[in-house]
This record gives structure tokens, C-alpha cells and sequence, in this order.
């Protein structure tokens, strides 16, 4: 086991997928009839789940040799948010040029080029912060033929197995699988990394692909988008007579 | 051509979740003119089963295999896309949540068939097909075309007003072809809170945050919680710090909660927080700050200091009893 144990780790392929999404701050309005995002003064990050995903790439990859690459599935105005990713320590990036719109076409593009590439690791976050589906890593593990996991707070590798603890409901448990799988990372699975000077310096020159969708088929599509209706008032009770509030709760809220 | 409801079990009973999946897959049964079948998978409490007739399902195909007791979303896709293959299933329903969104991803690539994951609203169903859905956190919703002959809505709590009747439903055995490949992780450790109430399940959920000041301030919060039977649970800072487990750990990147009551302990109400908390129906704030942002998205606001609200809060609830 030895040596092929070595050989396997010292190719160990790792393909991160990141989303292009608005700051968790921003404020969401729409233009164009209600039929597009406005991006007036959004300010763009990798979504924050991914980000969780990228460190635990990057530090597996200081722990046991091998590659990291990013995939976006988005337009160009993602670049600089890949480049980010570059500097926190990816190899290169692959970038399909295409509006993913659809979590299916979505999946069935960056299945296409986990097929072509053969990699070991695939990591995702838990969901995106933009659609929120927490459904790609399902449908990519599913189309490649592969188990995937997710909500994955904490995995190691050794040689061709893989060590995790998943989040299930009200608690969590541990897992051993066999490489390759799909993962949908979320903290505390690894610290967010912050670029350093020499990262964003060789982020230059590190390779980002650019690539033409393969055909494949849009299942859904968005027509509208709308707003929550703003709420109402909020009813204040003083402090010195805090049962009125529970008072309130069975009587006028109905809820207790 | 039934709607096909994949239910979640919690200890052989069907969960409160899923039977609000049921009822909205029975509404959706309806436009549709076609009858609600639930599929449920693993050891089951039949009458549970059977139950779910009184929220509008006329049949169970239980799939009893031991096998599937533990969850096991490869197993649980493969089961489903075999279901709605008998079954020539146009639309199927699965209730929000980690497994659930896992078992409608793999099973929508075995189907092709379109996924929404988030619904808030039944379907428009006039020669096309649209559903509404929860987008940017909670921030926006987005009116989607579903356009596959298969569609899959993975449906958040809340998004219909259940209404329980007295039917019952006949369960039948579902013997479906497992595969090997779906069972090849070997689980270890299992650590799950049971005595808990679930976070997502609950009706009422008292959350504290770093105005609680330290663990070991915890128990006025948790009277309070006991007194009204809520969950409980935390702003990200305070499982950050290791004052609440993480699984409490309620907001944008933490866990997304939808109950009737929220009412929020000394948390400030920053918009990744309120990213989770947005789709409960009614939000209570006891901060001591009156400029706490929380107040903005509050129903029920008290200005002042927890220490001295909560105990009178839990005291005025155990009055009620
Ligand atoms: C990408 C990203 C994701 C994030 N995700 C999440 C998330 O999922 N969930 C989350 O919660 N946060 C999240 N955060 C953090 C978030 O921005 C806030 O920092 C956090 O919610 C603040 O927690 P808090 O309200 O408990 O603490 P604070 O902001 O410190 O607020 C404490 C509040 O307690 C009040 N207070 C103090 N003492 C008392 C008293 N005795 N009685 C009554 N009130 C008192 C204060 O007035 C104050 O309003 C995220 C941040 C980022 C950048
Ligand atoms: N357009 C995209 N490009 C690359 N990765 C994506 C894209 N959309 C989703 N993902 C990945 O899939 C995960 C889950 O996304 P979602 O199913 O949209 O919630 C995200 O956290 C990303 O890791």
C-alpha cells in the first residue's frame, strides 16, 4: 500500500467550485421591469460557503501535494472575484462562460469538465447565498456517477479514503467514503483566508481558462422578481410591564 | 400520474415538515386533477403513515428495507426516481432541508426534471408551470418557469396554510431495487441531541446573542424556553465562541429557521442574522439598545436588559398554565 498510497496522494486533483454573488450586506433591488438584478453599487464576493470550501482545498493541498482548481460557471465580470481565489492559493481556474441561470444546466456544465479532468476532490459550498438550492453538488455527483455530501463541517483525507462530519438534523455524524466524491462545505470545516501580498502578485500570472459552455438544457427559468412586502410597525412594550408582551403573543399574534 | 410526497422520518414518525409537505403536495394534486402518493422509506410507525391521509394523501408506498432507516440521500434519490417511474409521477414534493435538498438534486439528474428549491407559494399551473421561491437569503423571492416534463419543488415551511382533515391513507409495501454503490460509506459516530427540539421543526425558537455575555448566563434564556416548549438557539458570535454548539447556530451561514415565534435575546439583528430568521411569522427583540436594527424587522419589541425581562417573561408564561 505504501507506494501506491504516495503516488495517489501526490496526485491528488482537487476542483473547487465557487460562486460570483452579492456581498451578504448588499441591498437586493430590481430593474428592467422586474426582471433583472440591479447591480448599481453591489459589491461582488465569492459566496461565503465556497470561500470555506477554497481554504479547506488550499490547506489539503499544503498537507498532502496535489492541485487545486477553480471552476466558475458565470460571465466575466466573475474575474476578479477568481483571481481572489487564485491569490488564496487555487493553481489555475477554468471559467465557462455561460449565465447559470438553471441548477441543472449549472451541474451538467461543471460535470462536463470534472468528466474530462478526473479529479478526486470535488469541493462546493453548502449553498449558494444568491439562489440558495444547496442542490448542485447533488446534481454534479449524481451526473458523474460519484456519492456526494453535504453540509461538510470537518474532512480529512488519507490516501484514497475520505474522513467527514456531516451536519444532519440536530446533530452531526461521521463518515468514511472513498474517493472520488462531491462535497458541500460550511464552517467550521476551515478558516476563511484572507490573500496575502505574494498571493495576489502571482495570482497574475496563474492561468484562468476561459471556455464555451457544452450544449446542454435549461430546465427552468426565471420570469419575475419581486421584493418582501415591507413590515409593519413594530409594537413596543416597556420594559417594566414585559408580561403584556406574552399577553399580546396568545391574544393578538396567536402564536404561544 | 400521482404527485409523489418524499416524507422524513423521525423515529419511525412522519415529520411535522414533511406533513406540510404533504398538504402541499395534496393542493398541488388538486390544480392538477390528479391524486397526492407518499413515499416513505426506512421503519415506520404506519399509523404515522396512514395519517397522512388527513393532510390529503390518498397512498404511502412504504419501502420498509432496515437498510434504509438510516438516512441515506444516494439510496433515498435512486428509491425516488424508481417511485416516480411507477408511479408516472409529473411533479413531486419534498420538504426543505439538507436531506431534502439532496435527495431532489440526485434525483432530478436521474430524471431531468427541473428543481426549484426554496418554493414559498403553490404553483401556477395554465399551460405552464411556475412556481415562486425564496432567493438571496431571504432578501427577495423569483417567479420560476419549470419547463421539464418532471419537476421537482423542494417546498420551505410555511408555504401553505395546513389544514388537517380526518382521512387516512392506505399504505402498501414498495419493494424498490437497491443498489450496493449507494451504501458504500461506512457511518461512524452519530452524535444527535435528541431530546432536543429540532431547530427547523419547531414552532417557537428563543435565540440569544452576545448581549447574553457568557455560557454561564444561559439559564434565564433557557427557563424561558422550556416554559413555552421552544428550541433553542444562537447568533453566529456566540457558537463562534463556543458559549452554544454549533448546530445552533442560526443565520446566513448558519442554520435557516421559519417558526411562528422568534424571539431574539440580546442579538444585534445584523443582516447576515436576520438572513435566517426572515421567514418566521411573528419576530420578538428584547435588546437594551433602542437602536438595535433588529427593532426594524421586529413585530414585538421590549427596550431593555435580558436579565431583567427573561425571568419575568418565563414567570408570566407559567401564570398562563
Ligand atoms: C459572511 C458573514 C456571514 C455571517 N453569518 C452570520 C450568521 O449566519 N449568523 C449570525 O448571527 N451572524 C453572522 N455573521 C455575523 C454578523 O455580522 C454579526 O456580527 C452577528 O450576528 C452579531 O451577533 P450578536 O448580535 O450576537 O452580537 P452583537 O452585534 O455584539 O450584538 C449584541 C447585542 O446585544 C445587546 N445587548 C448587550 N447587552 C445586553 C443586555 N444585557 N440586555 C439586552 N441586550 C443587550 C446589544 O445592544 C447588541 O445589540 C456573519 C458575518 C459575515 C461577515
Ligand atoms: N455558477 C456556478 N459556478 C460554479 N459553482 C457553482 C455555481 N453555482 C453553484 N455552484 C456550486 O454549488 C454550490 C451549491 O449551489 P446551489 O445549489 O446554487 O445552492 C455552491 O456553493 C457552489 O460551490
Amino acid at each position: 500500500m505504501g507506494f501506491i498510497h504516495r503516488l495517489l496522494t501526490l496526485i491528488m486533483k482537487i476542483l473547487v467550485c465557487i460562486t460570483n454573488v452579492p456581498d451578504t450586506t448588499a441591498k437586493i433591488t430590481f430593474t428592467d421591469n422586474d426582471t433583472k438584478l440591479n447591480k448599481a453599487g453591489v459589491q461582488y464576493i465569492i459566496g461565503p460557503y465556497d470561500d470555506y470550501a477554497l481554504a479547506r482545498a488550499v490547506e489539503l493541498k499544503e498537507q498532502l501535494g496535489g492541485s487545486v482548481t477553480v471552476l466558475h460557471v458565470g460571465e466575466a465580470d466573475a474575474d476578479p472575484q477568481i483571481r481572489k481565489a487564485l491569490a488564496i492559493g487555487a493553481d489555475d481556474a477554468i471559467r465557462i462562460n455561460a449565465d447559470p441561470v438553471d441548477s441543472y444546466f449549472t451541474a451538467a456544465q461543471i460535470a462536463h469538465v470534472a468528466a474530462e479532468n478526473k479529479y478526486d476532490l470535488i469541493l462546493m459550498g453548502r449553498e449558494s447565498i444568491d439562489f440558495n438550492s444547496g442542490v448542485v453538488h447533488g446534481l454534479v455527483g449524481e451526473m458523474l456517477g460519484i456519492p456526494s455530501y453535504s453540509p461538510v463541517m470537518k474532512l480529512d483525507i488519507d490516501g484514497t479514503t475520505a474522513t467527514l462530519a456531516r451536519e444532519i438534523d440536530g446533530g452531526k455524524e461521521t463518515l468514511s467514503a472513498s474517493l472520488p466524491l462531491v462535497l458541500g462545505c460550511q464552517e467550521p470545516i476551515s478558516e476563511w483566508k484572507i490573500p496575502n501580498m505574494r498571493g495576489i502578485m502571482t495570482a497574475r500570472t496563474k492561468p484562468l481558462n476561459v471556455v464555451e459552455p457544452v450544449s446542454g438544457e435549461v430546465l427552468t427559468s426565471p420570469e419575475k422578481y419581486s421584493l418582501p412586502a415591507p413590515k409593519g410597525a413594530c409594537k413596543m412594550i416597556p420594559a417594566a410591564e414585559a408580561e403584556t408582551l406574552i399577553k399580546l403573543l396568545r391574544t393578538e399574534a396567536k402564536v404561544i | 400520474m400521482s404527485v409523489l410526497i418524499f416524507v422524513e422520518l423521525d423515529n419511525g414518525a412522519v415529520k411535522k415538515t414533511s406533513l406540510e409537505a404533504v398538504a402541499y403536495g395534496a393542493e398541488v394534486a388538486k390544480l392538477t386533477g390528479t391524486t397526492a402518493t407518499v413515499l416513505a422509506l426506512g421503519k415506520a410507525d404506519v399509523s404515522s403513515l396512514a395519517q397522512t391521509g388527513a393532510f390529503g394523501a390518498t397512498k404511502v408506498l412504504h419501502a420498509a428495507d432496515e437498510k434504509l432507516t438510516h438516512e441515506n440521500s444516494l439510496a433515498y434519490a435512486d428509491i425516488l426516481a424508481q417511485a416516480v417511474q411507477q408511479e408516472n409521477s409529473k411533479v413531486v414534493i419534498i420538504s426543505k432541508s439538507g436531506l431534502g435538498d439532496a435527495v431532489a438534486a440526485r434525483a432530478s439528474a436521474k430524471l431531468k426534471a427541473g428543481i426549484v428549491s426554496g418554493v414559498t407559494e403553490l404553483p401556477v399551473v395554465n399551460g405552464s408551470f411556475t412556481v415562486k421561491r425564496s432567493i438571496y437569503t431571504g432578501k427577495a423571492f423569483s417567479n420560476v418557469e419549470v419547463k421539464s416534463d418532471i419537476k421537482i419543488l423542494v417546498v420551505k415551511k410555511n408555504a401553505i396554510e395546513v389544514v388537517e382533515s380526518s382521512g387516512t391513507a392506505a399504505v402498501e409495501n414498495f419493494g424498490p431495487t437497491l443498489r450496493d454503490s449507494d451504501f458504500q460509506a461506512s457511518v461512524g459516530a452519530v452524535e444527535k441531541a435528541s431530546s432536543e427540539l429540532s431547530l427547523t421543526e419547531a414552532d417557537i425558537i428563543v435565540s440569544g446573542g452576545r448581549g447574553m455575555k457568557g455560557p454561564e448566563n444561559w439559564q434565564p434564556l433557557l427557563d424561558f424556553a422550556k416554559a413555552l416548549g421552544a428550541a433553542t438557539g444562537c447568533s453566529k458570535p456566540v457558537s463562534d465562541l463556543d458559549w452554544r454548539p454549533h448546530h445552533e447556530h442560526i443565520g446566513q451561514t448558519g442554520i435557516k429557521v421559519a417558526p411562528n415565534l422568534y424571539i431574539a435575546c440580546g442579538i444585534s439583528g445584523a443582516i447576515q442574522h436576520l438572513a435566517g430568521v426572515n421567514g418566521s411569522k411573528y419576530i420578538v427583540v428584547i435588546n437594551k439598545d433602542p437602536e438595535a436594527p433588529f427593532f426594524k424587522a421586529a413585530d414585538y419589541g421590549i427596550v431593555g436588559d435580558v436579565f431583567d425581562v427573561l425571568p419575568k417573561l418565563t414567570k408570566a408564561v407559567e401564570d398562563l398554565k
